[in-house]
Parts: C-alpha cells; sequence; structure tokens
C-alpha cells in the first residue's frame, strides 16, 4: 500500500494501528493524535448531514441523529468535494436503520430534506409563468411538452411529510398530524424555495409530464384515475409555483 | 506578480446566516472570503447573494477540497468546477492549502499531512503548476496545521513552501493559528517559524480560534477547531508578524459553532488595531 493508502486505512477503521512512520516530536506513534485525524473527519461530514437534514435532526434529537450520522459516515464518504449533495443516499440509510422504524415517516422527511437542498440549488432558469401559459395557442396545448423547472422537485409519501417538515419550521412549534398520503412541491418561484402540499392530480399530472408525456397524453392518464380533475386550473396553478421551465421554443424567441 | 491581491484590511469569512445582516447594514470590512466549495451549486440563494456582496466587497475564494498535496493526480472535474468558479466572480484572491483530502474511498473532509521529501516538493509544485495553468492566475498556498510528524521527512515546512512559491511562482496564505498550533504540537518556537517565513510571498493572513487536548504522553495538543475567538497567545505571533511585514489582508475564520455577526466584527476590530499600528511599509525579508 502506499503512504496515503495506509494513512486512508487507519483513517476510516479505528482498530487498526496507527501507521508506522507517522510520530509525535518525541519519535513515536501516538494514537491521540492520530486520532485527531479520525475524529476531524466524522465530526466534519456527520456536521455535513446536520446542515442538510435539519428538520430529521430535530425530530430525533441531536445524540440520535449523531449515531445515526455517524453510522452512514463510514458507510458511505462523498465522492467529490461538493458536500453539497453529501447525504443522497441518507435517505435510504434511514429506511434500512433499525432504531429509526419507530418513526416511519423519517425516511421519507429525510428525501424531502435533499430534495429541498437539491431545490435550493439548482440552476436559475426563467421559468413557465401563468401569463406565459395563457399567451400559448389552445390547439398546441394538447401537444406541448412541458420540462419541469431545475428547482422544482416532487416529493410523494405515504405519511404527511410536508406538515411535519413545515410544522417544524414554526416558533412556536405545533405539533402536526402524523398520518395521511401527502404530494409535497418544492419550487422556487421568485428567490426562495417555497413548499406546497398539492392535491394528488396535479401530482400525477407532474409525474407523467416529468415522464415526458405531452400535455395532452398526461391529462388523459390522470383522468383515468382522477375522473374529476380539472387540467386547466391544475395547469395554471402550477405554473404558478414556478413548477414548469419555459419551453424550448420560448426561451429560444 | 506581487502579493497581495486584496487590501491589507480586515476579512470575514461569509457565512449565510449573516447574508441579510450584511447587505443591510454593509459592515466596514476589507473583504469577504468564502469556501469554493459552498458556491458549487448551479444557482439559487447562494449565488445570489454572493453576486450582491460582491459589488460592495472584494472577494476571497478559497478552496478546501482540491487535495494539491495528494499523491494522485489532481481531480480534473473539481479543477473545471474551481475554474468556471473563477471566471464567475473574478475574485481578487484564490488560494487553497498544503494538504491533501481525497482518496480512492472518497472525500474525505479533513486537510490530511504532507510528508516533506524531494519527492513529494516535486509533486506539490506541478500541482500547483497545473492550478495556476487552468485557472489562468496564481494562487496562494496555505501552510497546514498537523497533529503527527513524518518520519521520512527531510525538509523544514517552511523551506518547503518557500521552494512551493519561489518554484511556481505562487503567494503564500499564512495561518498563524496554524503556525501556533503546529509548533505547539511539534514542539518548536511559533516566533522563529515566523521570522523565518518568507513574508514577500505572503498575499493573505489567516487567524481563528484552536481547541486543546493532549496527547498520549500527556502533554498539550493544539486542535485548528475555528470555533470560537482568536486565542491571546495566536494573536501575539499576529502582532509580532504584521510588525515585520507591515499591514496585510487578514481574515478572521470561524467556520463552527458560528456566534452572531457582531461578535466577528469585535474580531475585526482587533486586528484593525493591529493593522493601524503596523508600520506602513515592509521591512525587508
Amino acid at each position: 500500500m502506499t503512504d496515503e493508502a495506509q494513512f486512508v486505512a487507519a483513517l476510516t477503521d479505528p482498530t487498526r494501528a496507527v501507521p508506522a512512520g507517522l510520530v509525535s516530536p518525541r519519535g513515536t506513534t501516538d494514537a491521540k493524535r492520530f486520532a485527531v485525524y479520525r475524529n476531524n473527519v466524522h465530526v466534519s461530514l456527520t456536521a455535513a448531514l446536520a446542515a442538510r437534514f435539519p428538520v430529521t435532526r430535530m425530530v430525533v434529537g441531536d445524540d440520535f441523529f449523531a449515531g445515526m450520522a455517524r453510522l452512514h459516515v463510514g458507510q458511505t464518504k462523498p465522492t467529490t468535494p461538493v458536500l453539497l449533495h453529501y447525504g443522497d443516499s441518507f435517505a435510504d440509510f434511514i429506511a434500512g436503520f433499525p432504531p429509526a422504524s419507530e418513526l416511519p415517516y423519517l425516511p421519507d422527511l429525510a428525501r424531502l430534506e435533499a430534495a429541498w437542498s437539491d431545490s435550493y440549488n439548482a440552476a436559475d432558469i426563467g421559468g413557465l409563468s401563468p401569463t406565459g401559459l395563457a399567451a400559448m395557442a389552445p390547439e398546441t396545448l394538447a401537444d406541448l411538452s412541458l420540462a419541469l423547472a431545475p428547482a422544482a422537485r416532487l416529493i410523494s409519501s405515504a405519511y404527511p411529510v410536508g406538515s411535519i417538515w413545515s410544522a417544524h419550521q414554526q416558533v412556536p412549534f405545533v405539533p402536526p398530524k402524523q398520518s395521511g398520503t401527502e404530494h409535497v412541491l418544492l419550487t422556487r418561484p421568485q428567490a426562495d424555495v417555497r413548499l406546497t402540499i398539492i392535491p394528488p392530480a396535479a401530482a400525477a399530472l407532474l409525474r407523467a409530464l416529468a415522464d415526458g408525456l405531452t400535455l395532452g397524453a398526461a391529462a388523459d392518464a390522470v383522468f383515468a384515475t382522477h375522473p374529476d380533475f380539472d387540467p386547466g386550473s391544475a395547469l395554471v396553478g402550477l405554473a404558478g409555483l414556478g413548477a414548469f421551465a419555459a419551453p424550448q421554443q420560448e426561451l429560444s424567441r | 506578480m506581487s502579493f497581495p491581491a486584496l487590501p491589507a484590511r480586515p476579512g470575514l469569512g461569509l457565512k449565510p446566516q449573516h447574508y441579510a445582516q450584511i447587505i443591510a447594514d454593509q459592515p466596514d470590512l476589507g473583504f469577504f472570503e468564502v469556501h469554493a466549495e459552498n458556491y458549487m451549486g448551479e444557482g439559487g440563494p447562494p449565488h445570489r447573494y454572493l453576486e450582491a456582496i460582491c459589488e460592495n466587497y472584494p472577494l476571497s475564494l478559497h478552496g478546501v477540497g482540491l487535495s494539491i498535496g495528494g499523491q494522485g493526480p489532481l481531480d480534473r472535474d473539481h479543477l473545471e468546477r474551481l475554474r468556471a468558479l473563477n471566471d464567475r466572480y473574478q475574485p481578487a484572491s484564490f488560494s487553497e492549502h498544503l494538504a491533501w483530502s481525497s482518496h480512492d474511498e472518497g472525500y474525505l473532509n479533513d486537510l490530511l499531512p504532507v510528508p516533506y521529501t524531494p519527492q513529494t516538493l516535486d509533486r506539490v509544485v506541478a500541482h500547483v503548476d497545473q492550478v495556476q495553468q487552468a485557472l489562468g492566475r496564481p494562487m496562494l498556498l496555505e501552510n497546514p496545521s498537523t497533529y503527527v510528524l513524518f518520519a521520512q521527512s527531510t525538509i523544514d515546512e517552511v523551506d518547503f513552501l518557500d521552494a512551493i512559491a519561489t518554484r511556481t511562482g505562487c503567494g503564500l496564505l499564512l495561518d498563524v493559528n496554524n503556525v501556533m498550533v503546529s509548533a505547539v504540537n511539534h514542539r518548536l518556537d511559533p516566533v522563529a517559524y515566523i521570522d523565518r517565513f518568507p513574508m514577500h510571498h505572503v498575499g493573505e493572513i489567516h487567524l481563528a480560534g484552536y481547541d486543546e487536548t493532549t496527547d498520549d504522553a500527556g502533554d498539550r495538543l493544539l486542535i485548528d477547531a475555528h470555533g470560537s475567538r482568536v486565542r491571546p497567545d495566536v494573536f501575539a505571533l499576529y502582532r509580532h508578524t504584521i510588525a515585520r511585514t507591515g499591514p496585510l489582508p487578514t481574515l478572521i475564520e470561524w467556520d463552527n459553532d458560528v456566534p452572531a455577526f457582531d461578535v466577528l466584527m469585535d474580531e475585526v476590530r482587533l486586528v484593525d488595531a493591529v493593522l493601524d499600528a503596523a508600520p506602513a511599509q515592509r521591512l525587508a525579508s
């Protein structure tokens, strides 16, 4: 092994001895000195997860979060120095972490928080406004393909994770409801991320559009499961939230 | 190229919790510094605030993840991200560390130590050359804080940094807290380190708070923690440095347990007093 590989092996496995050749000024290996590096790695990456998953941390408490994060850090290192994206697999880790199973909504709450930071850091691209939508020729709408805005994220959960997330933004804290499906849309209509709980039919429309269906085909697919669906008002509402990117032809004009 | 490019005044690390207050109050500061990696998202509020703040303050872009001291080649994707960020913001200064942080296992998010040998010197020189070529500008390289020594090291740290600067034309970022941390940890004289340091290469100074523990022998072990006020002994060492160099751009780093902005401004006033009392000209170094 190279010097670096030996260093990393000992850094990430506390049962390994300090590599030979790393010494104190007395010329001896010193476990407490090397432990500073081990601790820095764990503490700084745990802090990166705490920064991206603040509500998850509030829900489980600092100590539980620190223990859970530390295990994840031990298993999964960042793949780049850009820690904005670190924790993409944390929700899946939580789903498989038995001590967290008392809170069945926790993995989806973590998914929502990961999506929130993705939305926060997404590209600034002009969206399709309701006015822009209204200006389109009605006969072209059925064949229109609408791309989601870079900052748009949809989290559908069997648990009310949007309400739980929102409750933790309030002072004083009002306990949220604990059961019920929610479709949570994150967008950045102006500067900041906005969380909106949207109806199931609107969520189905967004998913169909995100899958590449034209507006007409997407609306037909939603009608099949939601006979009362009103595509016009859903579309205007979603556009008003900044869910859609401006269509290509709009951008090129 | 002469250093520094930043104003010889106090600067602060920019933290998201202070964005709004800074824009509202326009505090009297020489510059702001950001960690480059925190602005590598594509868009959103971080860039919006940074652009607004850059309208009124010079920017120091400080990378923490390039792993310039690493054995392997530089991460080309990351170098490209740094190039794009430098092009976008045109900062007055770009700096990175004499350290490594990535390996096959991934990114470790710590500044890990480099042995000082002729081979590692050649490697770091090649990496600094590559960075400066990619960015189209000279960079500053920061002295590390370390907790262990390499038995294999044959070159003194000050000589190692001087050689890098001389061979690559890069400047140096002198972190006075790191000097104190490493000197105490390795039983060296911090004043002697400063007195030998090639100040003509220095483009910026960093100050921060350290934590304290003990090693296996029960001796003092300082930890570069960035979570408290600058300690009095580091401030004294800074005063000694500035008396020798004249005013230099000086950053207060506070990255953990970030306090209210007013607490940071208290630290800034302490730095200001030292800079005001400094000789106007740099002494020969």
